[in-house]
């Protein structure tokens, strides 16, 4: 496999599907292991992964996550359907969440999700329109 | 200290016996709050916390937890024993409080 060629996989991700969340991370985790990639940038995927998916889940109406497997990288597309995030800068602060109570009592809302998925990622990119939806696009390298 | 090790010194109830015996138990962490968790649990740690629903156990995997500690007697459901099961995570529960559990815990180590 070349720098340039990719393993590509799609998940679709379901609005309030509590019961199938992170198994999308969790594929691609296995993926990821199987193909011997580092330990470290397997546990960088799968948390950022993680958080990514389960905001489409909590927040947005769902939508589908490409993800493209590289030599040396993975890129990791999450692109929901809605509602969008007015402000991004505010919603990238630690700490800052509009979780419903519902989704509080099940351990979410510390707003630290996005902060994780910067933190994790080489290279981190989101953006977002009100009313349409929002994009967030992740490269982490294999080392 | 390993999984197995935890398992025979019998300070806390097994719940589900992931079959991950030789896995290393690296220390403790404590905490509720699932993001939180996913960005600062270490790999191969204790995880004693009071979320019994099955995102904490999509966290544990995701984050390479060594094993989860139900603490303050809350109950564990089928749906998320079942994913125990399915994930092959190692859960325990305890009726002591969280400090309490994670301080016994942290004594075996
Ligand atoms: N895909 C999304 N669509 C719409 N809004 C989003 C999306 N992702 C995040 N947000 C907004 O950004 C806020 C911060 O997200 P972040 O993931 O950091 O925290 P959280 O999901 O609220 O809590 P945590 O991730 O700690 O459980 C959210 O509360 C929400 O208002
Ligand atoms: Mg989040």
């Amino acid at each position: 496999m070349s720098c340039n060629d990719s393993l590509h996989f799609q998940y679709v991700v379901s609005k309030d599907d509590f019961t199938h969340a992170g198994s999308a991370s969790s594929d691609v985790k296995n993926k990821l292991k199987k193909m011997n990639v580092d330990a470290s940038a397997v546990r960088k995927v799968s948390i950022a992964m993680y958080e990514g998916e389960i905001n489409m889940i909590i927040h947005a109406y769902g939508g589908t996550i490409d993800v493209d497997i590289y030599e040396d990288r993975i890129v990791m597309c999450l692109k929901d359907t809605g509602p969008g995030i007015a402000n991004i800068e505010e919603a990238m602060q630690e700490g800052f969440s509009t979780a419903p109570a519902d989704v509080i009592n099940l351990g979410f809302g510390a707003g630290m999700g996005l902060p994780n998925m910067r933190a994790n990622s080489d290279e981190f990119n989101i953006e977002s329109e009100v009313g349409v939806g929002t994009t967030v696009t992740m490269t982490i390298y294999f080392t | 200290m390993t999984i197995k090790e935890l398992i025979d010194k019998n300070i806390f109830t097994l719940l589900n016996d992931g079959e991950n015996h030789d896995v290393a138990l690296t220390g403790c962490y404590c905490c509720d709050l699932l993001s939180i968790a996913m960005g600062h649990a270490p790999e191969g740690c204790i995880w004693i916390t009071v979320m019994n629903n099955v995102n904490t156990l999509a966290v544990a995997s995701l984050a390479e937890c060594g094993c989860v500690v139900l603490a303050c007697d809350v109950v564990a459901d089928d749906a998320f024993l079942a994913k125990a099961k399915e994930q092959g995570i190692t859960v325990f529960r305890s009726d002591l409080p969280v400090f309490d559990a994670a301080l016994k815990a942290y004594n075996c180590l």
